[in-house]
């Protein structure tokens, strides 16, 4: 709940001593109301103040950090229902569980080390390993933890386990990872509580159901744990709808604090078809950790894009820089072609010019990252502003043909094109671009 | 504090249609709260997935889908029986693709013959898709319509630029109607307008604002999704309340990431389990974003998306 500008200036130190910038505590407190500046910016303020603003000012939903270095994944931190509203923030983590007792715990932790694979323009990877204490031997847990730790040396760890004794170990094993303990239940959770702070790491939260989730967060963070993850128990794909739903609706319309958090779902299934199809359920209703129990190529890829298709900024498509690009080593009589600067387009496109194998020159141009054909269809791709760009670009002192390829599906715009660019032949190139590589080779020859 | 929990309660509802006939009879929509959320309202039908049927062999399907026909696909009337018995259909959606300028041009009439065909081979309730060619269509699907008449089938899709010989069609041959526009909240708002204005009462459609494949714009079309459903169930505006289609396996089965070879793109993982996953994840997806009827290609993809939706409703 945000506090006034009046009731901020009242917790100031009302010196007016022009530190933070401002001529007076009232023109700064009237600042912070609008979230305009930092409560930093005034040194002098007070612990009791710093308390009282923090409280209120704090986000509707808890973000931090999962794991550490390059590759920690930042969860929580949402601020809408629909993402049509509004960028949805932080991608959801994925993360594979792995058995103690497995036998394959070196390969697993190896393949969600290589796992990463980039899509337009975006590395993506599996970025957490959960590892489930199965043996409920506490020795044989310790050992899986470090084994995975050492073949992930990247990933994110869940220490999925329930005994205090097991998981203190594992906590203190591994602690330079900040590892995310799972979890504090009805049962265990003081001693839980006290792990995960004594070793300053987040601790996930398990309960039957938002209610009874949430008296036990406030238990937890009455313990003194601030970083905290929800598990509702949620297993099949309806909780998960349902109960993720009630925590968001919970956080952001009603401020309930008690929910305030970031959600994890297991949504572990023996049909890893199957399991793709009820972790989607969980990517695009708001989880925040996602875990699937195994990690083929073909499912992470669909998982990942499907991450990146919820998370994506529904104002903004995602675009590249415009200029004309090399593709291979392209030289002067190397061939020309043009496209438009949506994300998608560019990296199809130059992805098949590079299997062609032929060095060619790719000229983006801007589009505000519109596609070929809604690029057209805008008025922003036509035959006046591509001569402009195409002269403007400079490429005529670096090629020594005048011929542009155009792509197939705006073949329209070809005899309007070499009426406005003097001297320049228009070829057509083809209208998809898997057919690139064949085009671009038979020229050669 | 306590947890009290956060509904919803709105005004408005999703209109329920129902297609086929006798039995087999099928009804999609009817909810009156965002999906799948029942705690705050009831959802009378759950999403129907439709099997896509083509009437000519589907060359242009990449190997995974076209194997699993290919004993049956030269032929509509066997193909739709296989899905019907074998895989266990809900509903058929049959695409006449041939009639295409582009492929084989064939008459209004021989489509006429072959809805004939194959509605008299099954029960299952039967979608009737033109080759989305605007001129061609007009002709095709007014001759679909009367071919099917008495079946009470779904007809589509008319657009902005054929929709008044095809509604008239479907008017007088009593069958509901799928009304495409292209990816935008308003287009799809003012062709339902349009066709309402015609006399087609707003019971019998049902909206596609155009599919797209997990990784090729699939964040418009979800959201596409997720407005029209706000605006029908809490602005109650009743041009946004037919259920919604999701035109899903036409567009999937076309890009890289279900065609290319494990060969050519190691890093991607297995084709087929790949591409089956793509048409699962897509599908599913759009059911969440409020889509009640999906028109899907591969059994296995099908199956997994029922399942999920066993475990949804
Ligand atoms: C997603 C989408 C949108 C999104 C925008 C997405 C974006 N960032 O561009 C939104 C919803 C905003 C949108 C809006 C509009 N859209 Co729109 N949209 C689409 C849709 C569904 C997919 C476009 C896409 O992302 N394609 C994928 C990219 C990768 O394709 P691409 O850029 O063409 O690249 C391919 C080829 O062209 C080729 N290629 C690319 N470059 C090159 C270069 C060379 C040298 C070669 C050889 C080949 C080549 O390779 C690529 C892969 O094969 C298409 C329909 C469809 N399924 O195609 C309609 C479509 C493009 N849109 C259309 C229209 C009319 C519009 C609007 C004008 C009206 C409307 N419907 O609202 C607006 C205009 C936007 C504006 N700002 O005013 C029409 C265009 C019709 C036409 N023939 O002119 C289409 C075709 C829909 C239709 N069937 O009518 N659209
Ligand atoms: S720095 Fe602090 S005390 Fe000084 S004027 Fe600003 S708000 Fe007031």
């Amino acid at each position: 709940m945000a506090l006034t500008g009046v009731q901020i200036f009242k917790l100031l130190p009302k010196t007016n001593c022009k530190k933070c910038g401002f001529p007076t505590c009232l023109a700064f407190a009237m600042k912070l109301a609008q979230g305009g500046v930092e409560l930093s910016a005034c040194p002098d303020v007070s612990e009791e103040a710093k308390n009282t603003l923090g409280a209120a000012s704090a986000p509707p939903i808890r973000s931090f950090a999962l794991g550490t270095g390059e590759k920690a994944v930042k969860i929580g931190g949402e601020t809408v229902l629909f993402r049509h509203e509004k960028k949805f923030i932080n991608p959801c983590a994925i993360a594979v569980n792995i058995k103690d007792n497995d036998d394959n715990i070196a390969a697993t932790a190896e393949k969600v080390a290589g796992s990463e694979i980039d899509r337009v323009g975006q590395k993506l990877r599996v970025d957490a390993v959960s590892i489930e204490c199965a043996s409920n031997d506490s020795a044989k847990y310790g050992e899986a933890v470090k084994l995975v730790a050492e073949k992930a040396p990247e990933a994110a760890l869940i220490l999925n386990c329930k005994d205090a004794a097991a998981a203190e170990a594992a906590v203190k094993a591994v602690a330079g990872r900040k590892p995310l303990l799972y979890c504090a239940t009805g049962e265990n959770a003081e001693a839980m509580a006290g792990i995960a702070k004594a070793g300053g790491v987040p601790l996930a939260v398990c309960a039957e159901g938002p209610e009874a989730l949430s008296a036990l967060t406030e238990k937890i963070k009455g313990l003194g744990v601030e970083d905290i993850v929800l598990d509702s128990g949620a297993k099949n794909a309806k909780d998960i709808i349902e109960n993720n739903t009630q925590i968001r609706r919970a956080a952001l319309k009603k401020s309930f604090k008690p929910l305030g958090y970031p959600i994890i779902n297991y949504v572990l299934r023996d049909d890893p078809v199957f399991e793709a199809s009820i972790a989607s359920v969980a990517i695009a209703r708001y989880a925040s950790i996602v875990v699937v129990s195994t990690i083929e190529k073909w499912k992470n890829l669909a998982l990942f894009t499907l991450r990146q298709n919820i998370y994506t900024d529904p104002q903004v498509p995602m675009q590249v820089e415009q200029k004309v690009y090399k593709i291979g080593e392209p030289v002067t009589g190397s061939p020309l072609m043009i496209t438009t600067n949506f994300s998608l387009t560019y990296f199809i496109v130059s992805g098949e010019v590079e299997n062609s194998k032929v060095p060619s020159w790719l000229a983006v141009m801007d589009c505000e990252g519109l596609s070929v054909l809604t690029a057209w269809a805008a008025g922003k791709f036509t035959a006046a502003k591509i001569s402009q760009f195409i002269k403007e670009s400079g490429i005529e002192d670096s090629v020594s043909s005048r011929e542009l390829i155009i792509p197939g599906q705006v073949a329209i715009l070809s005899g309007a094109l070499e009426d406005k660019l003097d001297g320049w032949k228009i070829t057509v190139g083809p209208r998809e671009a898997n057919a690139i590589p064949t085009f671009l080779k038979s020229r050669v020859n | 504090m306590s947890f009290v929990v956060p509904k919803e309660s709105f005004n408005g509802k999703v209109l329920a249609v129902d297609f086929g006939k006798d039995e087999k009879a099928l009804a999609v929509g009817g909810e009156n709260c965002l999906p799948f959320l029942s705690f705050e309202g009831s959802i009378p039908n759950r999403p129907v997935i439709a099997y896509e049927v083509q009437d000519c062999a589907p060359d242009d399907w990449p190997d995974t889908v076209r194997n699993i026909y290919k004993d049956v696909s030269g032929d509509p009337v066997a193909w739709a029986k296989y899905c019907q018995d074998e895989l266990k259909a809900g509903a058929i959606a049959l695409r006449l693709v041939s009639t295409h300028p582009d492929r084989d041009d064939r008459s209004a009439e021989d489509a006429a013959g072959t809805i004939r065909d194959v509605l008299a081979a099954i029960n299952v309730p039967l979608i009737i898709l033109g080759s989305n060619h605007i001129e061609k269509d007009a002709l095709v699907l007014v001759a679909a319509a009367e071919a099917g008449g008495g079946y009470n089938c779904v007809i589509g899709k008319a657009q902005e630029g054929n929709y008044k010989t095809i509604v008239a069609a479907a008017l007088a041959h009593n069958h509901k109607l799928i009304a495409m526009s292209e990816l935008d909240i308003n287009l799809a708002k003012q062709l339902n307008i349009l066709i309402t204005q015609m006399g087609f009462d707003k019971e019998k459609l049902i909206t596609d604002p155009m599919c797209s494949a997990l990784g090729y714009g699939l964040e418009y079309t979800y959201s596409v999704m997720e407005r029209i459903r706000l605006a029908g169930l809490a602005q109650n505006d009743a041009t946004m309340q037919p259920p919604i289609l999701g035109d899903v396996g036409m567009y999937v089965w076309k890009i890289k990431e279900t065609v290319a070879s494990d060969t050519d793109m190691p890093e991607w993982g297995a084709l087929e389990e790949r591409g089956i996953t793509w048409e699962a994840v897509t599908a599913t997806s759009l059911i969440l974003a409020g889509a009640n009827l999906l028109i899907m290609r591969h059994p296995r993809a099908i199956q997994t998306v029922n399942k999920t939706i066993d475990e949804l409703v």
